[in-house]
């Protein structure tokens, strides 16, 4: 399912299995919510996390077998309901994380997965054999907030509109021209080290990982308003 | 502390001294009593341009002054009673009836850079000085209504991102590329140089 390991003030979190699509059900997510209270629990100041994955995947969205498997249509929206509240507690336990977190996109990366992506601070990517695919609007699924609320505070100007009502299929290249990523790389080795050495770089600054934590929900308070959090002012200068 | 000249429809605001410019209770206050009489002498055509003398232009909140009460309670009180008395300037600065515009011929930090983009246009150096949001680095969060005025003015998620999440110390070259000032000039003359003249258009603009 995932992984967390620590190396040094550096948590890398890595979706693990199987499971080649690293698709989102419950198992996988409380998976991934436990490793992210786990990481909280442990002094903060001067860490870092990155997320990474192996294979042809990054993250492939909700695991859709899991849900059409439900008896009924209406234990299928049941399941599939779940899942969306599974993705918020996510991003609630992302945007709450006290440390800079980085997505080191490996592979493809659809609806949800895309979703896991922007819930990191920073995000890098392949630049080929990897792709962006919003697939919800071709398979005729609704974003709901707060999930929307997310896209607006990440990614700005016509790159959402083109993410969002175009089904567009964004390669690395792209993604980095739209302001989605930060940098892309060549391989999946190449964009997991790139992903671990800025963790580092970040993790250097020493910054106090509650505050951070505050100021990154000062930024994105939009979406905080939406998942019902507030952000704590913090006026003491620790100089 | 700070002037206020007036040069035709020119208001030319600026903050003297070789200093900081930090923010304490006294500048804020001198600041909003110039600010008030700038608006009370507004016609058509009016243009206020905010300069800075020295290597600053202003360096945020008075951290010494905060200190100076004597515990970590008092400085933090001090501190949230700054942001308070801050607000009314960027209120101020924002209903001036008039274009506004800041020559950022020194460092704006802080408070500082906050009071740059509380203008309707920004001049920055190309050669010296920094825009930089140091809250993540001195572990303090920001206002709300610094977090608003940012999320106005900066429609790019990365760069709001990258200010305050990463302490990014932005030169001009990069502040004008990535869109946070309107234009950035070798030299602090080209700069102010540059502002006159931006006024002068903007003057004209509305007297048509």
């Amino acid at each position: 399912m995932c992984s967390l390991e620590k190396r040094g003030n550096l948590f890398i979190l890595i979706l693990t299995g199987q499971n080649g699509e690293h698709r989102l059900n419950p198992n996988l997510f409380s998976s991934i919510i436990s490793a992210l209270s786990r990481a909280k629990a442990q002094p903060t100041r001067g860490s870092a996390l990155v997320t990474v994955s192996h294979g042809k995947f990054f993250c492939n969205g909700f695991d859709l077998d899991w849900v059409n498997a439900a008896g009924s249509d209406e234990e299928t929206q049941q399941r599939f309901n779940l899942l969306l509240d599974y993705l918020k507690q996510l991003v609630l336990a992302f945007i709450s994380l006290p440390m800079p977190t980085i997505a080191a996109v490996n592979g493809h990366a659809a609806a949800g997965g895309i979703v896991l992506a922007l819930c990191h601070d920073y995000v890098l990517m392949r630049r080929h054999r990897s792709v962006l695919y919003m697939i919800d609007l071709d398979l005729g699924i609704k974003i709901p907030e707060p999930f929307m609320a997310l896209f607006r505070a990440k990614i700005s100007g016509s790159a959402r509109r083109d993410l969002l009502l175009r089904g567009l299929k964004i390669k690395g290249e792209e993604a980095l021209k739209m302001g989605i990523v930060e940098a892309v790389y060549d391989g999946e080795e190449e964009v997991t080290n790139a992903g671990i050495k800025m963790a580092d770089d970040l993790a250097k600054r020493n910054w106090h990982g509650e505050v951070y934590a505050e100021i990154r929900k000062g930024l994105y308070s939009e979406l905080c308003d939406i998942l019902g959090i507030a952000s704590i002012p913090i006026a003491t200068p620790k100089l | 502390m700070c002037t206020l000249e007036k040069r035709g429809n020119l208001f030319i605001l600026t903050l003297t001294g070789e200093d900081q410019h930090r923010f304490n209770p006294d500048l804020i206050s001198s600041l909003l009593d110039l600010l008030s009489q700038v608006k009370a002498q507004a016609t058509s055509g009016s243009v206020l341009i905010t300069l800075a003398q020295g290597k600053f232009f202003s360096y945020g909140f008075d951290l010494d002054w905060a200190q100076a009460a004597g515990s970590e309670r008092g400085a933090a009180k001090r501190l949230q009673d700054m942001a308070d008395l801050f607000k009314p300037v960027i209120a101020t600065l924002l209903s001036l009836p008039m274009p506004t515009i800041a020559a950022i011929t020194g460092h704006a930090v802080a408070a500082g850079f906050t009071l740059a983009l509380s203008h309707d246009y920004l001049i920055m150096r190309k050669d010296r000085g920094i825009l930089w949001m140091p809250e993540v680095d001195i572990a303090v969060t920001l206002p709300d209504y610094i977090n608003a005025l940012f999320k106005e003015k900066i429609g790019d998620a990365s760069v709001r991102r990258d200010l305050f999440l990463r302490g990014l110390k932005m030169k001009g070259d990069e502040a004008e590329k990535r869109g946070v000032v309107k234009a950035a000039y070798d030299g602090e003359a080209e700069v102010r140089e540059a502002s006159v003249c931006l006024a002068e258009l903007r003057e004209k603009e509305v007297a048509r």
